[in-house]
């Protein structure tokens, strides 16, 4: 479809197969090579063919369209814009996850800005861009906005460094926008104006999440766009959208099958409480619910006609209390994926236990993370209820602030097939309240009953056993992360030696040091990153390291106040591109 | 609010609420991470633990604003009032006024404390329960994570000296 200068036809010594013997039956044309390899999507495979020989790689690298960088420090623009001439959409990744949790500088690096200037050059089609943890300035959006005449999408998780600014060049400017999602993006200087500069005759998103924002949106101006996007199925307002508002936008989307909501507490007239609960009831298209903020037991009833086909009820900004939990989930028997807060407590966990036979993920949220009060939240029993009564469950993030040995052993027996399991025990190594043994043999169960298990999260009193474990069983771990755990080198190196499909490796406050480190040489180019902060590393095995292994980029920052041994934090990746050259002065490239 | 049975209750003083809600007023230090980590009275000393990502943390102070949320014993919503928007108690007090449509909240904090109706408290940063008006203004904004109007009639038992008691306890801090 694109005018594709026609690129030179393979000479015959493409005839050779890859031992280098002539096989006349294997001319395989381009064209048909290039159809078959333009079905293929997933990143993954596409670059294993690629591998096959100079053939596969070539029609590879001409037919690849949706561009996957985990790393965006693992590869430059220059490289990417020469090997693949037609990429129409972009995924990229910056910040280590480390830098959620206030870990990292604030200038840290991962600015999409050089990104943008090559796409602007080699991608004039590109039509979506979704980033991850990146740092993305007013000037990249003026620039993304103004370049891309075909652009469609954007979307922002967690990026950082844009004002209301960047976003009016975009709603300005983009025509043919159908996705404009900020989800959990920073916007403590974004305000709220670009939403009113969609021009009058724009109509065509689908998608638009700003559930985010700090400011108000002029709900003129949002109800409009609204009424004229006839497509919109999915529509994230944040908390200052009030729940008369909401009906009105209900009226004029029911055919959405995203919604979040704004605040849920406002003070009713009895006709506007029907009013909302007949919206909700005529949106029978809903699967996925959030927002929800304040709501409490007289206004949750209203959402009671749209739960029925609900599949994922995403309650982490709602504060509820259990019972206001049980009698939602009465009418949500649907539910694959729900997210709470730990005020719901065990007895609301039961309730998810009872109503939510399909349930195949649980996220449960801390209310207050620093409370050191044992009392409240969720403890073992409010886990053990859900995985009787979820026995599909395959993805769980637990905080909680205790949990004994004897629990997850169960647990993982209900519910075999979790992929994914992330426990939090709030309190640094802790171990189980009730034996006051380490928790290593929780852990080890998981790793040894989960067979599918691709991401793990340990927490409590753990030793090297607990990585022993892990390092024989979980050979399907693609990512660990580890806190205050382990007793030695040893157990970082159990990891590394068995764990053989491992790709992300994120550890803190661990008593590993230069010989864990340095035991890992090999595999730290099989890795998409290695992160390690507040163990024992020192300089000199970073810089060992560094010397050992040219193609991992080590960096290091250095806390305030620490000696010049020491090295605080680490970050290691593989990369193509060599050191980068736009770190602060505070990350030391060795 | 659902109570616990578990935990030891006998130090801690109690003002009872309409509907079963309480208030404990703590009067022995928390454990903190100074447990673990040997020292130091800020108890978030350990960065970036528990893993909770920022968004997610209830921050009160967004955009400039302060919003903290205010309930009052009878009445059956939850009000939120914008510290940020008032320079000292007296504004407070008259705000809290007009939002709940009664006027005895600010003798709570004239000297004349015995013969007022309502006791305005709020919960701070630690989770201790607070007079309102007992630290200066800027230490009270930044520590207030919610506040409460209290019928005095209604605070059960201790009733009269409830303020004394607030008052003395936060003396000792």
């Amino acid at each position: 479809m694109d005018p594709d200068p026609k690129k030179s036809k393979f000479l015959p010594s493409n005839l050779l197969n890859s031992n280098g013997s002539s096989h006349p039956q294997s001319l395989f044309p381009d064209e048909v090579l290039e159809k078959v390899l333009s079905l293929i999507d997933s990143h993954k495979d596409r670059n294993s063919v690629s591998l096959v020989c100079k053939d596969w790689y070539n029609a590879e690298r001409w037919t690849r369209s949706n561009l996957f960088i985990g790393n965006c420090y693992s590869v430059s623009p220059e490289i990417v814009a020469r090997r693949f001439p037609k990429i129409k959409s972009v995924r990229l990744k910056g910040k280590p996850r480390f830098s959620d949790f206030d870990m990292l500088p604030r200038d840290w690096g991962a600015n999409v800005h050089s990104w943008l200037v090559m796409f602007a050059k080699a991608y004039p089609f590109l039509e979506e861009l979704r980033l991850k943890r990146m740092t993305v300035s007013d000037q990249s959006m003026e620039l993304l906005a103004k370049s891309f005449p075909h652009f469609r999408a954007l979307s922002l998780s967690s990026c950082d460094g844009f004002t209301d600014d960047g976003l009016k060049a975009i709603t300005t400017h983009c025509g043919n926008l159908t996705e404009l999602d900020i989800r959990d993006s920073v916007t403590v200087d974004v305000g709220g104006g670009w939403l009113s500069c969609f021009p009058e005759d724009f109509s065509s998103l689908e998608i638009l999440n700003f559930s985010s924002l700090n400011s108000e949106v002029s709900f003129e101006a949002l109800e409009k766009l609204v009424s004229r996007c006839r497509s919109l199925r999915v529509l994230k307002v944040n908390e200052s959208i009030t729940l008369d508002q909401l009906q009105r936008l209900l009226v004029h989307a029911p055919l959405l099958t995203e919604l979040g909501t704004g605040s849920f507490l406002q003070e009713l007239t009895p006709r506007q409480y029907e009013d909302i609960e007949s919206a909700f009831g005529n949106s029978k298209n809903l699967q996925v619910l959030s927002g929800l903020w304040d709501a409490t037991s007289f206004y949750l009833p209203v959402l009671y006609g749209a739960c029925s086909g609900l599949t994922f009820l995403n309650l982490s900004d709602a504060v509820l209390q259990s019972g206001e939990l049980a009698k939602l989930l009465a009418h949500c028997p649907n539910l694959r994926r729900l997210w709470v807060i730990d005020t719901v407590e065990d007895k609301g966990l039961e309730a998810v236990g009872s109503s939510c036979p399909l349930l195949e993920e649980l996220r449960v949220f801390p209310v207050d993370p620093y409370d050191l009060d044992h009392r409240h939240g969720v403890s073992e029993m409010g886990f053990l209820a859900v995985s009787r009564g979820c026995r599909k469950l395959r993805y769980v993030l637990y905080f909680c602030r205790r949990m004994t040995n004897a629990a997850v052993v169960t647990i993982v027996q209900n519910c075999p097939d979790f992929t994914h399991f992330r426990l939090c025990i709030m309190n640094p190594r802790q171990p189980d309240y009730l034996t006051n043994e380490t928790m290593d043999e929780a852990f080890g169960a998981v790793a040894k009953t989960c067979t599918k298990l691709r991401r793990l999260s340990v927490s409590g009193l753990l030793t090297d056993t607990t990585f022993e474990y892990i390092g024989k069983y979980a050979k399907n771990l693609e990512t660990l992360s580890v806190a205050f755990a382990g007793s030695s080198d040893r157990g970082m190196q159990c990891v590394l030696e068995g764990c053989p499909k491992l790709r992300k490796l994120e550890i803190r406050d661990c008593p590993f040091g230069n010989a864990a480190l340095l035991s890992g040489l090999k595999k730290y180019e099989m890795m998409r990153s290695l992160w390690m902060s507040s163990c024992n590393l020192t300089m000199k095995g970073c810089r060992l390291l560094a010397r050992e292994m040219p193609r991992l980029n080590v960096e290091v920052i250095k806390d305030k106040g620490s000696d010049e041994i020491q090295a605080d934090k680490v970050y290691v990746y593989r990369s193509v591109a060599g050191p980068r050259q736009d770190a602060p002065p505070v990350v030391l490239t060795l | 609010m659902e109570k616990n049975g578990v935990g030891s209750l006998e130090t801690e003083l109690r003002l009872g609420l309409p509907g079963g809600g309480e208030v404990e007023i703590k009067n022995e230090k928390k454990r903190d991470f100074s447990d673990f980590y040997g020292g130091g009275e800020n108890r978030n000393q350990v960065v970036g633990w528990p893993p909770v990502a920022a968004y997610r943390r209830k921050n009160v102070f967004t955009g400039g604003k302060m919003y903290v949320k205010v309930s009052m014993d009878g009445a059956p919503f939850l009000r939120k009032v914008d510290l940020s928007m008032h320079k000292g108690y007296s504004e407070l007090v008259k705000a809290l006024e007009e939002l709940f449509g009664c006027y005895g909240i600010g003798e709570a904090l004239k000297d004349e404390e015995e013969k007022c109706e309502y006791v305005p408290i709020y919960e701070d940063k630690d989770g201790d329960w607070m007079l309102l008006g007992d630290v200066p203004w800027q230490m009270f904004t930044e520590s207030c994570k919610r506040l409460r109007i209290m019928k005095r009639a209604d605070a059960s038992g201790v009733g009269v000296h409830a303020k004394d008691l607030l008052k003395a306890l936060s003396k000792e801090e």
